[in-house]
């Protein structure tokens, strides 16, 4: 055996596109995901108005019990070229309305702006958590100080949830060839499936559709290999330079 | 005339973050609110964008068509039938090691919770863990979809935490002198201690056991065990229509219909969840702070 089934599919053209589209697909993720519930929990943190922030947390986290399928199926039935609200609304404003689900390139835009519909919300309660135990004491000194708001975001906020947003960030580069399999497959369609094929989702269809148990394994393997050494790596460089690591 | 600055400069920002607020809850809540009335609306307004706001006419043969299917009724039965016992088990399991990963006296406790912290970075694969599955028997059986996948590494660690922080040494050693032994001790005192906690897991595995698919995917050939989320697959994704197929006119009828069943589909798989959450939002606020003490 050897490492026959690493080779054959280190040398296979799926190599290169199921790398390349896992990592657009990751490496988008965290460039808008990471830094956009930051800011809103920062926002949030600002509203002065209980019930208005009540009501706003309670509607931004409500997308995120939707589950995967029923997502994906709003997602196909939104965009639909010929019936979706999106359709719908372009023929209003006189425009015509592609058919984005039969498009390569938009299906990485799709992807990640409805997970941050979906998600943001939610992502942003661990940032509020960290905000929370902020001593109202400091806004309250700051104030007396002449502090604006923004300058209280900056010097008092921010260094309170950095930490936070380190550990978390470390996380999700640990999980950068980890891309959610669900959705990913249920948006996948043949029009679409050069830049949705990801590493999970090729290892799915060659060892349980295509009953290539050693290769897909092998593929498996790769990934999570990859994972870990990223994991170490940025744990590492985060140590080094902020003191801040996961061990 | 420095003050004054800073104070327009801040009502400004404050405006600001409203109107960024209110655009974001209209994003959100409008596509929800749309799925609702185009449930409900004639299949014509909704296809030629007549629908906007309210529903023109009524129309509720979605739903119609959709409850006379027996499938629908079977897999939501086996939906809740799966989400409850699972979550049942997966409270038992994972409140009772993260418990006993939380006593200072466990044997080997450090090297048991690296053997729990391990699989949360590293998966098993999902042909290794398909085969392991199929060796247990567990292929196309009931329990497939509420034993094997019942323990979390992340749940144990939030249960661990929690009695790390809120149950006291003392308490142990007091009980101790009077006799108690630990299972006792575990169903007397730690159990009644433990509401918040029992709360923030079940209600994620519950969830996450309402949501799930992929292992029914996998792992179950039986259509009588079908959970929801598969046969929404069908509604939503793969688009199979369940009247059957037609010709001519009649096409385009069930093409409509079709199209009002997957918005009803929509309804009915999400609302129950909808419905709950902000009662029990206070719960996985919870659940997130506990998590995030760990770190």
């Amino acid at each position: 055996m050897g490492f026959k089934n690493f080779i054959q599919y280190f040398n296979s053209y799926q190599f290169g596109v199921t790398i390349k589209n896992t990592l657009i697909l990751s490496i988008y993720s965290i460039v808008v995901g990471f830094p956009l519930p930051i800011l809103l929990a920062l926002m949030c943190n600002q509203m002065r108005n209980k019930l208005l922030k009540n009501v706003f947390q309670v509607i931004t986290y409500l997308p995120h019990f939707i589950s995967t399928m029923v997502m994906c199926g709003l997602i196909i039935i939104f965009l639909s070229p010929s019936s979706g609200l999106f359709a719908n609304l372009a023929r209003l404003l006189g425009m015509s309305f592609p058919n984005i689900m039969a498009d390569s390139a938009a299906f990485k835009h799709v992807y990640v702006w409805s997970d941050i519909w979906q998600h943001l919300g939610w992502d942003s309660i661990i940032y509020l958590a960290a905000l929370s135990s902020v001593d109202v004491e400091y806004y309250e000194a700051s104030t007396i100080d002449g502090a604006s708001t923004l300058q209280k975001i900056r010097y008092i906020d921010i260094p309170m949830i950095l930490p936070t947003a380190m550990i978390l960030l470390i996380l999700r580069a640990g999980g950068i060839l980890e891309i959610g399999f669900e959705k990913v497959y249920l948006l996948q369609n043949i029009q679409n499936i050069m830049s949705s094929e990801i590493i999970s989702t090729y290892v799915y269809k060659i060892g349980l559709q295509n009953m290539q148990y050693s290769l897909s394994t092998a593929i498996g393997l790769f990934n999570t290999v990859v994972n870990v050494i990223v994991l170490l790596m940025v744990n590492f460089v985060a140590k080094k330079t902020t003191d801040i690591s996961l061990f | 005339m420095h003050k004054i600055r800073k104070y327009s400069q801040d009502t400004f920002i404050n405006i600001l973050f409203y109107i960024i607020a209110v655009i974001m809850m209209i994003a959100i809540l409008y596509p929800l609110w749309f799925v609702i009335i185009a449930s409900i609306s004639n299949p014509y307004d909704v296809a030629n964008g007549r629908l906007w706001l309210f529903p023109q006419q009524v129309d509720i043969r979605g739903y119609k068509e959709l409850l006379a299917q027996e499938k629908i009724w079977l897999s939501y039965i086996n939906t809740i039938i799966y989400t409850v016992v699972g979550t049942i088990i997966a409270l038992v399991v994972n409140i009772s090691a993260g418990y006993a990963m939380s006593r200072k006296d466990l044997p080997y406790r450090k090297l048991v919770n690296i053997f729990y912290v391990i699989p949360m970075f590293v998966g098993g694969g999902l042909v290794p863990t398909y085969l392991v599955v199929k060796n247990f028997g567990f292929l196309d059986s009931f329990w497939v979809m509420v034993i094997p996948f019942a323990a979390s590494s992340y749940n144990i660690i939030v249960a661990r935490t929690f009695f790390e922080t809120s149950v006291p040494e003392s308490l142990w050693e007091a009980a101790q002198i009077d006799g108690c032994g630990t299972i006792r001790f575990f169903l007397e005192f730690i159990l009644p201690l433990s509401k918040a906690i029992l709360a923030v897991v079940g209600l994620w595995t519950a969830v996450a056991q309402w949501n799930s698919w992929f292992n029914a995917l996998i792992y179950l050939q039986n259509e009588k065990l079908m959970p929801l989320q598969l046969l929404l697959r069908r509604i939503l994704i793969t688009n199979e229509s369940l009247l059957g197929a037609a010709t001519g006119t009649m096409a385009q009828e069930l093409r409509l219909l079709s199209d009002m069943m997957k918005y009803a589909s929509i309804v009915i798989s999400t609302l129950p969840i909808m419905i709950l959450y902000p009662f029990l939002q206070k719960y996985f606020d919870k659940g997130v702070m506990i998590g995030a003490v760990k770190g």
